[in-house]
C-alpha cells in the first residue's frame, strides 16, 4: 500500500535531454529559485546567520532522513524514527539529570547518558528488525506498532513532562559554533571570546555551528557508505528487485535487521542532539509528525516508495528545501499554516515529476 | 451451498477455527475482564459513555476500510475531520449572524459541509488514481494542506460562536424518556428537579450506525463494492476486465472524505466548537483498528464488520484504562503490541474458511 | 474486405523503445491465426493494443471492415473482442465466480430499486461452464488463491469463452497446462474455430501452434518478418523466422554436415 499499484499503463513521452536533466534536479532548481525569492521578501533572510540557523534547526530531520533514506530505498518504511527520537531524548536528559544530581560530573554524566541511550536505542530497531525480517510484520505495521510501544515507555518515563536540571554545558555545546569574530577585536574557537559583554555581543560574527559539523561528518559517513559500499549496493540491490537479491546470494534478514537498527540508532542519534539543542529532554507528540516529514524530505529527494532509488544527498536537498520553505515564509511575515500547505504541494509535485520521468536513474 | 472447510481433526482444528476468530474472542474478553474489574463498566451508563465517545473511531475506521482494501491508505482523514469541524462550526456562526435561525443555520452548514468536505477526497483521488501519485504521499500532502487551511481559518485556536443547539443534539439521545411523561427524540425534553430522564443510544453512535450499517452493506453486496475488493487484490486484472480503476479510486476517496467529514460534524456538534487537530488522533487508532481487524494493508480483503470488532477493542481499551486510572500512554503500548500480536496470528492461523470477503 | 480483425501498421513506442513497429495483420471469422516469436518480439504488446490496454502510437484498427479506437479495455470487450492474458489477470482474493463476472457482474434487485450482485446466478452459470470444459474445481466459493496453476488458467480460460466472443486473443493458454488439459485446449479451440469465431494464439509451443493454426505471423524485434498459411510450412522455418535466419547455422543441425 506503499506503492502506487495504479501505474500499469505507461505514460508515454520521449523527454528531451535538457528536460530530462532539469526534472531530475528539480529539487535543486527549486531550491536555489527559493533563496533567491526569499531573499527579497524575507527580512535578513539572505544572511549567513540565518542559513545557519536553517542547517542548525534541521539537523534532526537531516539525522531522520538519513535513517529514512536507507529503509526506503530497500522498499521498506520506518514509522518508527519520531518516537524513537523522543525515546532517546527522554532517556538520555533522565540519565544526564539523575547522574549530576548524585554527584557526578557533568562530563560524565554527559558522557554516559549519551552511550547508555545508544545503547538502548539500537532495542527498538532489533525488534522492528526481527518483526520484519522473520515475521514477516509489514514494515508500516511493525515500526508503527514499535513506535508506538516506544512512545508509550517514553511518556511512562517522563510522565508527560520535560526532563530538565541537566548538567550545565550540554547547550553551550549544542548551540555553540567553531569561530567566533568581533573584527578588529577578537577571535576564538569554540567559546565567545573572553572579555566580550553587552553591546558587542550583538555585532559578534559566528561562524559554522558545532551541529554542522557534527551533521556534516556524519552525512558524509552515511553517504560514503550507501555509494561506495557493498552494504549500500545491496541496500539498492534488495529494493530494486528482492527476489534476484536473494538469488544473488545476498542475506537479506541480516541486511534488514541491519537497516532497521541503523534507523533506530540515528533516531537515538537525534534525540540525544536534541536534548543538546534544547537543554531538555521531551517527548515525541504525535503533533510532531517527525517521522512524515522525515519521509517527505526523502522523497522529494528523488527517492521512490517502491525502493531501488534515492541517496543521502538528494535527502539533505529534500530536507533543507523543506527548511528553507519554513524559513522563508517565516521571515516574510507569512502566516506559519501556509507551511503545512506548502510542504503539500512541494511533496506533491516532487512525486508527480517523478512519475512523469520514470527512468531517470 | 457448498463451503469449503479444511477439516483438522479434534482439538487442533478447533483451536485453528478459534485462532481465526481471534479478534471478536479477544473482544469479548477484553469486555468482560474489565466489566469484572472495574464496577460500573458494564451499566447502563458505562455502555452509553462507550458508544458516546465511539463516532469518530467508527466513521474514520469505515473510511480506511474502503480505502485499504482498495489498496490505498488515506493519511489526511484526521485533518479532514479536523477540517470539517472547523468548517461547520465557522459556517453556521456565521449564518446565525446573518440573522438565520439557529435550525437551520445548522441544518445549512451541515449540508455545506458535508458537500465541501469531499473536495480533499476529489484532490486526493485525482492524484492518486490520475496523476499516479502514491497514496501515502498524495494524502500526506493532503493532510499538511487540509491541516493549515483549517488553522487558518481559525486563526490558531478554536471555533466559536455555534449556537447552543448543535450541542443539544451531539450530545442527545436517540430516545429520552422521562418515566410517566414524556418520550422525545433526538433532543432531551425538559426536565423538572426531581425527575429522572433516562437516555437510551446516543446521537453520536446512532449515526455512525447507521452508515457503517449502509456502507457494510454496499461494500458486501454492490457491484461497487465487488471493484473495491477487485482493485485491491490486482489492479491490473481490475483495469483488464475493463473497470473504471480510475474513477472507481477517486469515488473511493471521496467516500473516505465524506466520512471524515461527517466525524468532524459530529464533533462539532458533541463539543460546540470546530478544532484543525480534533481528528490527529484517531488517524492511527482508525488504520490500527482495520488492521486488527484483518485487513491487509495490502489491499483485496477485510470487511466493515471486522474493522468494527477493531474500533470496539480499541474503545473498550480505552474506556477501561480510563476507569482504572491508568494514565493514557499505556494505551499507546497496550495498542502497539494488540498490532504486531494481530498481525503475527494471521500467520499462524492462516484462513481455514477460504470463503472471499 | 470479410476480414473479422485488421490491423495497420500498428506502432508502439515505450520512451526510446519501438515495442511493436509497423505491423499489420489479418484475422478471418473462424481462423486461427498464431502469433509466434521470441522473448521481446513485441507479442504480448501488439495484442495489448487489441485489446485496449495500451493505446497505439500509429495505425488503425478495423473490426468488421469499420474502423475502432479501442483505447480502454472495455471497449474491446463491448465489441466482443476476449483476452486471455499471459498473467491471467486474476484476481486472487476474490472467489471464481466473481473473477469469471469480473467487470460484468449481474445484479438483482432488492426492495424494488437496490442493485445488488446476483451471486446465485453467477455461481450456477460458472458451474455450467467449468462442467462444459470439463474442469473439475471443488468449491466455486472460495478463493481463487487456493487452486492450482491449471485450475487456475482453466478458470482464466473459462472467463474468456464465456462472454460469447467474436474475437478471442489467447496469450500462452497452455503454459500451466498438464498434456491431458493441452489436448482439451486445443480441442476447444478448434470448437470455437467451427463456430466463427476468430483466434489469435501466441504460444511458445510450436506444436500446439501447428495443431490448431491456420495461418502464422511471426514477429522479430518489433517487426513482422514472415507471415505463412501453416500448410506451405514446417517448424524449422518457422524456427529460422524467429531468431532470424543468418543465425541459423550448421551448428544447429548437425546432420547436415557431410
Amino acid at each position: 500500500m506503499n506503492t502506487n499499484k495504479y501505474s500499469t499503463i505507461s505514460l508515454n513521452r520521449n523527454p528531451s535531454k535538457f528536460l530530462s536533466i532539469f526534472a531530475k534536479n528539480w529539487a535543486a532548481f527549486f531550491l536555489l529559485i527559493l533563496i533567491v525569492v526569499f531573499s527579497f521578501t524575507g527580512q535578513r533572510f539572505f544572511h549567513l546567520a540565518n542559513f545557519q540557523n536553517i542547517v542548525h534547526l534541521s539537523t534532526i530531520y537531516l539525522l531522520l532522513s538519513s535513517a529514512e533514506t536507507f529503509v526506503i530505498i530497500t522498499g521498506g518504511i520506518d514509522l518508527s524514527v519520531g518516537f524513537v527520537m523522543g525515546l532517546s531524548s527522554v532517556l538520555s536528559a533522565t540519565i544526564m539529570q539523575r547522574l549530576y544530581a548524585a554527584n557526578y560530573s557533568p562530563v560524565w554524566s554527559i558522557l554516559i547518558g549519551c552511550i547508555i541511550t545508544l545503547i538502548v536505542c539500537i532495542i527498538p530497531g532489533f525488534i522492528s528488525g526481527v518483526l520484519i525480517t522473520k515475521y514477516k510484520v509489514p514494515p508500516f505495521i511493525a515500526t508503527l506498532g514499535v513506535g508506538g510501544i516506544a512512545n508509550g515507555i517514553t511518556l511512562l518515563m517522563c510522565g508527560g513532562f520535560p526532563v530538565a536540571f541537566l548538567p550545565p554545558y550540554l547547550t553551550e555545546i549544542g548551540n555553540g559554533y567553531l569561530i567566533y569574530v568581533l573584527p578588529g577585536k577578537a577571535f576564538s574557537f569554540f567559546n565567545r571570546p573572553e572579555g566580550i559583554f553587552g553591546e558587542e555581543v550583538k555585532d559578534l560574527i559566528r561562524i559554522i555551528p558545532n551541529s554542522f559539523i557534527f551533521i556534516f561528518i556524519i552525512l558524509i559517513i552515511l553517504w560514503h557508505v550507501l555509494r561506495n559500499t557493498r552494504f549500500g549496493k545491496h541496500n539498492y540491490a534488495i529494493g530494486g528487485n528482492m527476489d534476484a537479491s536473494v538469488r544473488a546470494g545476498i542475506n537479506i534478514n541480516k541486511h534488514l535487521m541491519t537497516v532497521y537498527v541503523l534507523a533506530a540508532f540515528l533516531s537515538g542519534v537525534a534525540g540525544v542532539f536534541n536534548v543538546f539543542q534544547t537543554g531538555i529532554g521531551n517527548y515525541t507528540p504525535f503533533s510532531a509528525m517527525y517521522e512524515l516529514l522525515a519521509i517527505a524530505g526523502v522523497i522529494i529527494g528523488g527517492a521512490s516508495l517502491m525502493g531501488g532509488k534515492g541517496g543521502i544527498i538528494g535527502s539533505v536537498i529534500g530536507v533543507i528545501l523543506i527548511s528553507v520553505i519554513e524559513n522563508g515564509l517565516h521571515l516574510s511575515g507569512v502566516d506559519p499554516f501556509y507551511r503545512f500547505i506548502a510542504v503539500g504541494l512541494v511533496l506533491i509535485i516532487a512525486v508527480v515529476i517523478d512519475q512523469s520521468f520514470p527512468d531517470l536513474l | 451451498m457448498e463451503k469449503m472447510i479444511i477439516e483438522k481433526n479434534g482439538i487442533r482444528g478447533f483451536f485453528m477455527q478459534l485462532g481465526n476468530k481471534w479478534a471478536i474472542i479477544f473482544l469479548l474478553l477484553e469486555f468482560t475482564i474489565f466489566s469484572f474489574a472495574i464496577p460500573g463498566f458494564f451499566s447502563f451508563n458505562g455502555i452509553q459513555v462507550l458508544l458516546i465517545n465511539s463516532p469518530f473511531i467508527l466513521l474514520l475506521g469505515l473510511a480506511e476500510t474502503f480505502v485499504i482494501i482498495s489498496g490505498g491508505i488515506d493519511l489526511s482523514v484526521g485533518f479532514i475531520m479536523g477540517f470539517a469541524s472547523v468548517v461547520s462550526a465557522k459556517l453556521i456562526a456565521v449564518f446565525v449572524e446573518l440573522g438565520i435561525n439557529d435550525l437551520f443555520s445548522i441544518i445549512i452548514g451541515i449540508i455545506a459541509t458535508l458537500i465541501i468536505g469531499t473536495i480533499p477526497g476529489l484532490v486526493n483521488g485525482i492524484l492518486i488514481g490520475r496523476l499516479k501519485v502514491p497514496a501515502f504521499i498524495a494524502t500526506f500532502s493532503m493532510l499538511g494542506i487540509t491541516h493549515g487551511i483549517s488553522e487558518l481559518l481559525i486563526e490558531g485556536s478554536y471555533a466559536k460562536n455555534v449556537p447552543p443547539l448543535a450541542g443539544a443534539i451531539g450530545n442527545g439521545s436517540l430516545i429520552n424518556i422521562v418515566p410517566g411523561k414524556t418520550v422525545s427524540f433526538f433532543i432531551s425534553p425538559a426536565v423538572q428537579r426531581g425527575e429522572q430522564l433516562i437516555e437510551i443510544l446516543p446521537n453520536m453512535f446512532v449515526i455512525p450506525f447507521i452508515i457503517i450499517v449502509v456502507f457494510a452493506f454496499i461494500l458486501k453486496r454492490t457491484k461497487f463494492g465487488k471493484h473495491t475488493y477487485a482493485i485491491g487484490g490486482n489492479v491490473d486484472a481490475a483495469i483488464k476486465a475493463g473497470i473504471n480503476v480510475k474513477n472507481h479510486i477517486t469515488k473511493i476517496y471521496m467516500l473516505s472524505s465524506l466520512f471524515s467529514t461527517i466525524a468532524g460534524i459530529l464533533y462539532m456538534l458533541r463539543f460546540v466548537t470546530g478544532k484543525a487537530d480534533a481528528g490527529l488522533v484517531f488517524l492511527l487508532d482508525a488504520i490500527v483498528a482495520v488492521v486488527i481487524g484483518g485487513a491487509s494493508l495490502y489491499g483485496g480483503i477485510g470487511t466493515v464488520w471486522k474493522t468494527l470488532t477493531g474500533c470496539f477493542i480499541i474503545l473498550v481499551l480505552e474506556m477501561g484504562l480510563r476507569m482504572f486510572g491508568v494514565p493514557t500512554f499505556y494505551k499507546l503500548i497496550v495498542v502497539g503490541i494488540i498490532l504486531i500480536f494481530a498481525v503475527l496470528i494471521d500467520q499462524f492461523f492462516p484462513e481455514l474458511i477460504h470463503k472471499e470477503d | 474486405m470479410g476480414y473479422l480483425l485488421e490491423v495497420k501498421n500498428l506502432t508502439k513506442r515505450f520512451g526510446g523503445l519501438v515495442a511493436v513497429d509497423n505491423v499489420s495483420m489479418e484475422v478471418k471469422e473462424g481462423e486461427v491465426v498464431g502469433l509466434l516469436g521470441d522473448n521481446g518480439a513485441g507479442k504480448s504488446t501488439l495484442i495489448k493494443m487489441i485489446s485496449g490496454v495500451y493505446r497505439p502510437d500509429g495505425g488503425k484498427i478495423f473490426f468488421e471492415g469499420k474502423e475502432v479506437k479501442i483505447d480502454s479495455p472495455i471497449k474491446a470487450l463491448s465489441i466482443a473482442i476476449e483476452t486471455l492474458y499471459q498473467d491471467l489477470a486474476l484476481a486472487e482474493n476474490l472467489n471464481v465466480y466473481s473473477n469469471i463476472f469480473l467487470g460484468r457482474e449481474k445484479l438483482r434487485k432488492v426492495l424494488k430499486f437496490i442493485n445488488v450482485l446476483d451471486n446465485n446466478y453467477m455461481h450456477e452459470e460458472s458451474k455450467k461452464i467449468l462442467e462444459r470444459l470439463e474442469i473439475e474445481i471443488p468449491s466455486l466459493r472460495n478463493r481463487i488463491s487456493m487452486l492450482s496453476g491449471g485450475q487456475r488458467q482453466a478458470v482464466a480460460i473459462s472467463r474468456s469463452i464465456y462472454w460469447n466472443a467474436k474475437l478471442l486473443i489467447m496469450d500462452e493458454p497452455t503454459a500451466a497446462l498438464g498434456i491431458t488439459e493441452q489436448k482439451k485446449v486445443l480441442d476447444l479451440i478448434n470448437k470455437l474455430k467451427s463456430q466463427g469465431i476468430g483466434i489469435i494464439i501466441i504460444s511458445h509451443q510450436l506444436y500446439d501452434v501447428f495443431s490448431v493454426s491456420d495461418r502464422l505471423v511471426i514477429l522479430r524485434r518489433g517487426k513482422k518478418v514472415g507471415e505463412r498459411n501453416i500448410k506451405e510450412t514446417n517448424p524449422d522455418e518457422i524456427v529460422s523466422l524467429i531468431v532470424g535466419a543468418e543465425k541459423v547455422s550448421e551448428k544447429i543441425y548437425p546432420e547436415d554436415r557431410n
